[in-house]
């Protein structure tokens, strides 16, 4: 079974080349068809190879693939192979699964669209990246899926191309996470140097053996693959290009800009965890990177109008949580709340999607209101995304998760009051930001008409998604509450859990502090949104709103120390200032030709002159000398 | 031997002319005046050459002033056809105005 | 035998088109397709029969042929073929096909005559990437010069005087030190070992050293470096390459640029070695220089043409700071570049070619929206634009990727400075998207698509480069013999 691993990314990839070279000709449906099943059938190939796995586990932790060899030059030996473990299984799964379920929203949503063939194809394409990212056994593979997801993020954002602004959000994302990635090169180029290899177990294995905790090699490595961990999963100082992203389709944001693309940073830290223990100064950024930035797009999406760029905020929030439980040594923790984060959030934006599109394109919160009546099921689902995402307390998968991490931030080696102070704050204004567009949306009085219902491509994915929202939580349960660590056991087959040695019951109290917190929020919200909901609308006028809603003024800051300057210099320079050196060697020597040649006047008399003078004066010299 | 000329006086003298002519040739338009300014510019040549080999007593000096004279004859010829032949297009022996080839 | 039909084929095919040209403009273009499809088909045989063939008596030489040319003077018509060459030699006729075929409807004026140029300007190449004795290598690298010329200077677009007359200036200027370099080696060699000769293995032998060697080298390395081209030599490419008509831009960029990087790693560093290690530091800075500010330019330019042509001055940085990192790794990555390159630049060239071809224009500012009205050529021109910016699993990058890898051994801070151009390169690819293919279609334009046969040959370029991409190495065996010569050459 586990040999048919690559057949995992081969389907959605041969879905691709057929739809880019067939996806004109062929009617709708088959297009549909062909795109939907070839990632359906890579997500049961996945369960079943996680099966297989799943019982072959204690003795074999990893399993590996070598398709063929891709260079080989100078003992650089990359292949294009697979590494199976359990942290690439479950994203893996998370990936193919979520995937399959949004291809399938995606059938009904993009129906009208007239570039029905090449949405579907960009999304098999990257749907065929992300597999080949996380399956990667070297990390140049890796780079080739880390590039190739970010080149379909920047074909999907700007799918709708007639609009400009779409193709310039698209070109932010793409540059922005192209310098993350730059640096993530010079990672690659130093480990290279220094291990002689880029396979990723071979490194982890030498770096274990042979690197000193906190050495300068470590340090260095693992800075610049964080690096291109922030651009990729837009964390501080990289992440103003998130929330432009939301230009693309809704399916597109549920699928690369909230469940998989930007999650890969997550992936690339914890799959490189061993360099990651031996520089304890870059572990404290990473913890750092994550705090900071859950706070402040926490705090942006507080204020944000329109729906998308609230959950694109939550977004980099709720993966800041993920860096966070990084920066603290959870592996586990984080890559249990990439799961349940993927499940509800992408839940969250195809409700969002099926909202947007039952209300004519429309996107701004304050002119939806009361759309519960008219879509029961989407008002459902929505609500259980938010209470997964708030973190309500018991019933939702987003409580363990979020539970976890913070638990870990206070308790583990490396974890730090601060930090958990910042994330339990921001557990509450989680709750707040997501229920006061709840209340917005849903509750309240009919703003614009509905008009189109959901069917049933569009509704189905919603309760599936609705589904796991919850229960993907209950694979991992605090012992305070009765414990069961189904996920974590299966994960310290690759990643070293984080040892937690306090009693239950301070672990309780914890857990009750973060659940009364999002509870308040979700009061609080109520009470600021749903009752007294003509002075929800944020007011443009105030300063700290202009802060927030801008995101702390990132882009207005990037925008003058880099975008101006480079556009400037560019203008000034564009006719090349190089070139007039030659163009003055060309003017003097045309110069010298002017004057040379107003001498020849053409009068003989002249030249007799100018030869009697000239031998006179050689002749002259000729004496004198 | 004291009456015979110093062989610096013909060359002074021929100098003198040498300048003359040259002078007649940079300073005059008409090119009449200009070809027998030549011929007294080649003369003063000629004049050295003599002299100079009457003072080695050389017949090589008077051999070369044979061959200037037989060149002087040439370029009188050709000089003369393009007189006239200036004369016929400018209609003038006027030498500047045949300054078409000035760049 | 091979080197001397396939030189043979492109100047007798020369003179043939020229005259059928007289009476059928098609049969000229024809003639010219097969006569270059024999090569290619020819040297395709080649590589797949010698592709495991390491050695060829001693070394890494494949083919080689040497006659008595003008034994006074001891030149040779010495003319071999090993790895390294092999695949530039192969790229030299796809170009050359791409060139035939986008030509196809573009020039209509004295199409015989065209095609002998062409002919010619890509037999000089040939005799380039082949030449083993220093005065045949000269003389290849003149017979590339005047044709290349006339391609400018009578198919041209408004400004090709001016391009054309520049573009020759600065070559023979430049081909002048080469010449100097050249005798002077000649002679230094000649009374040293008392055997006059140009032959390439004997001057090898030179016991140059000091400032000499440092001066020789320069002559050696400015004149390649003017046609790679470095900056600051590089300012004839842009006029060149967007007056000249689209067939000579895709051989000037394709082919022409390509000498240069060869004539680096062939002559420059295996003659000089000690000099031109003591050099390297410039030519690094040089390299970067020219990666970054080739860049930047290239992103105002509104000249779609001119807006390619800044590109190559980029991307060729990479292949001079390959040649002087001078590993193996670094090496191979140059080669790789310098393939992908032509292909990926010749490509973008025929699209802004054809696009001119269509709407009368290269003005980006007055583009956009194209993709709407021509979804083939967008999805083509996305597909190499992305090859451009250095896209894994196209060509390009494994290029760049190995010559900052093996650059970053001998001089990390190249390296990452070459790294960091790498932003710049997606700062400029993505514009040309952004500028002609996305937004409104202000210009109302109704072009057609790309047509079956402009489909065909792209569609090979695009099979070949995601072929280098995924899968370069049989390229990398075929060069390595051959690279592994070179180095050892310097070693001693």
């Amino acid at each position: 079974m586990l040999d048919t691993l690559w057949i995992v990314p081969a389907l959605p990839l041969a879905g691709f080349v057929f739809l880019a070279l067939a996806g004109g000709r062929i009617p709708r449906t088959v297009i549909a068809f062909i795109a939907t099943a070839t990632v359906g059938i890579s997500a049961l190939l996945a369960i079943a190879i996680g099966v297989t796995f799943l019982g072959l586990l204690p003795q074999e932790a990893s399993y590996r693939q070598v398709l063929w060899q891709w260079v080989s030059v100078a003992g650089f030996e990359p292949a294009i192979g697979f590494h199976l473990d359990a942290l690439s299984l479950v994203m893996m799964f998370v990936v193919t699964f979520v995937a399959f379920w949004i291809h399938l929203y995606s059938t009904e949503f993009m129906i009208e669209d007239e570039a029905y063939g090449r949405f579907f194809a960009y999304m098999n394409l990257f749907v065929a990246s992300m597999l080949i990212l996380v399956l990667a056994d070297n990390l140049l593979l890796l780079y080739l899926g880390w590039e190739g997801v970010g080149a379909c993020s920047y074909l999907l954002i700007g799918f709708w191309y007639h609009d400009s602004a779409n193709g310039r959000a698209a070109q932010k994302a793409f540059i922005v996470t192209r310098v993350g990635d730059t640096a993530m090169a010079i990672a690659l180029f130093l480990l290279f140097v220094n291990f002689g290899t880029l396979d990723i177990q071979a490194i982890l294995q030498q770096a274990s053996e042979s690197i000193q905790s906190g050495s300068l090699i470590a340090v260095a490595v693992t800075a610049l693959l964080l690096g291109g961990a922030v651009g990729k999963s837009a964390q501080l100082p990289l992440q103003t290009w998130l929330p432009d992203a939301m230009a693309g389709p809704t399916p597109v944001s549920a699928l690369i800009h909230a469940a998989t693309m930007v999650t890969a940073g997550v992936y690339l830290i914890a799959r490189t965890h061993t360099l990651y223990s031996l520089a304890p100064q870059v572990m404290a950024a990473v913890a750092g990177v994550g705090a900071l930035t859950l706070f402040i797009a926490g705090t942006a999406a507080l204020v944000q109008r329109d729906i998308k760029r609230v959950l694109a905020y939550s977004t980099i929030s709720q993966i800041g949580y993920m860096f966070l439980a990084l920066g603290v040594g959870a592996w586990g923790a984080a890559m249990f709340h990439f799961m349940t984060h993927a499940f509800f959030k992408a839940l969250l934006f195809l409700a969002a999607g099926a909202v947007i599109n039952a209300l004519h394109h429309e996107h701004d919160i304050f002119k939806m209101g009361g759309v519960r009546h008219k879509l029961p099921l989407v008002f459902w689902t929505f609500l259980i995304g938010s209470a997964s995402l708030a973190g309500f307390p018991l019933v939702t998968a987003g409580f363990y998760s979020k539970d976890l991490i913070l638990w870990q931030a206070w308790s583990s080696g490396q974890g730090q009051a601060w930090l958990w102070a910042i994330g339990v704050a921001t557990a509450f204004l989680t709750a707040i930001y997501i229920f006061r567009v709840v209340f917005i949306v849903f509750f309240g009085k009919e703003r614009t008409h509905v008009e189109k219902l959901p069917r049933r491509p569009m509704t189905v994915p919603l309760v599936v998604l609705a589904f796991f929202s919850i229960v993907s939580g209950f694979v991992e349960i605090p012992p305070a509450l009765g414990g069961r660590h189904l996920f974590s056991s299966f994960m310290s087959s690759a990643l070293p859990s984080a040892a937690v040695e306090e009693s239950h019951t301070t672990e309780l109290i914890f857990s009750l502090i973060a659940s009364l917190l999002a509870l308040a929020g979700i009061y609080l919200a109520h009470l600021f949104f749903r009752t007294r909901r003509e002075h929800a609308e944020p007011d443009a006028g105030k300063r700290l709103t202009r802060f927030l809603f801008g995101g702390w003024g990132f882009d207005w800051l990037y925008d003058r120390i880099f975008v101006r300057p480079f556009v400037w210099i560019a203008r000034v320079n564009r006719n090349d200032y190089i070139d007039s050196i030659y163009g003055g060697i060309a003017a003097l020597s045309r110069g010298l030709n002017t004057v040379f040649s107003s001498t020849e006047t053409g009068r003989v008399r002249l030249y007799a002159a100018g030869i009697a003078c000239g031998s006179i004066i050689l002749v002259a010299i000729a004496l004198l000398l | 031997m004291t009456d015979q000329i110093p062989a610096e006086y013909a060359l002074v003298l021929a100098a003198i002319l040498f300048a003359l002519g040259l002078a007649g040739v940079l300073v005059r338009r008409n090119i009449l005046f200009i070809l027998i300014s030549l011929e007294i510019m080649l003369n003063a040549a000629g004049l050295a050459l003599i002299a100079a080999g009457a003072r080695w007593g050389e017949p090589d000096g008077q051999i070369m002033f044979l061959l200037v004279l037989a060149t002087a004859g040439a370029e009188v010829s050709v000089g003369l056809a393009l007189v006239l032949q200036l004369y016929k297009q400018f209609r003038t022996l006027d030498i500047d105005a045949a300054s078409r080839m000035k760049g | 035998m091979i080197l001397v039909i396939l030189i043979a084929v492109l100047f007798a095919g020369g003179f043939l088109v020229w005259g059928v040209g007289r009476r059928s403009p098609l049969g000229a273009r024809w003639i010219s397709l097969l006569l270059l499809s024999f090569n290619l088909a020819v040297t395709a045989v080649f590589w797949v029969q010698n592709h495991d063939r390491t050695s060829f008596f001693g070394g890494a030489w494949l083919a080689d042929i040497s006659w008595d040319w003008i034994p006074s003077l001891g030149i040779r018509f010495h003319l071999a073929l090993d790895g390294f060459s092999l695949p530039l030699v192969a790229l030299t006729f796809l170009l050359g096909i791409m060139a035939v075929v986008c030509s196809w409807n573009e020039i209509r004026e004295r199409v015989g005559f065209f095609h002998f140029n062409l002919l010619f300007v890509l037999a000089g190449v040939t005799g380039v990437f082949v030449a083993l004795d220093l005065f045949l290598f000269y003389f290849f690298w003149e017979v590339m010069l005047v044709p290349m010329y006339f391609l400018i200077g009578i198919w041209g677009h408004e400004r090709r005087n001016y391009a054309a007359m520049k573009f020759f200036i600065f070559t023979q200027a430049a081909s002048l030190f080469l010449l100097i370099a050249i005798l002077a080696l000649y002679f230094i060699n000649g009374r040293y070992s008392g055997l006059y000769t140009f032959e390439y293995f004997s001057l090898l032998q030179t016991p140059v050293a000091g400032p000499t060697a440092m001066l020789l080298m320069l002559g050696f390395f400015i004149s390649f470096a003017v046609k790679l081209p470095m900056v600051p030599f590089h300012t004839w490419l842009p006029d060149a390459h967007t007056e000249a008509p689209t067939a000579g831009s895709v051989i000037l960029a394709g082919l022409l640029l390509k000498t240069g990087g060869y004539g680096i790693i062939r002559f420059v560093i295996p003659l000089f070695p000690e000099a031109a290690k003591e050099f390297a530091p410039v030519a690094f800075a040089l390299a970067v220089v020219g990666i970054i500010y080739g860049a930047v330019i290239a992103f105002s330019q509104t000249d779609l043409k001119r807006l390619v042509a800044y590109t190559s001055i980029s991307h060729l940085g990479f292949v001079l700071m390959g040649a002087f990192a001078w590993n193996e790794m670094a090496l191979q990555g140059s080669l790789m570049q310098m393939l992908c390159h032509g292909i990926s630049t010749g490509a973008l060239f025929m699209l802004a070619g054809s696009l001119q071809e269509r709407i009368h224009t290269r003005d980006t500012s007055r583009m956009g929206g194209l993709w709407s009205v021509m979804p083939r050529m967008g999805g083509v021109a996305m597909l190499f634009v992305m090859a451009s910016l250095g896209l894994p699993g196209l060509g390009n990058f494994i290029g760049e990727f190995l010559v900052l890898m093996g650059v970053f051994q001998t001089s990390p801070v190249t390296s990452i400075l070459g790294t960091a151009g790498l932003i710049f390169a997606t700062i400029y690819s993505l514009a040309i998207i952004q500028r002609a293919f996305h937004g409104e279609n202000s210009g109302r334009w109704h072009p057609g698509d790309l047509t079956v046969r402009e489909m065909s040959i792209l569609g090979v370029m695009i099979v070949v480069i995601i072929w280098l991409g995924l899968y370069p190495q049989p390229v990398f065996g075929t060069v390595l013999p051959a690279l592994q010569q070179l180095i050892a050459s310097t070693a001693g």
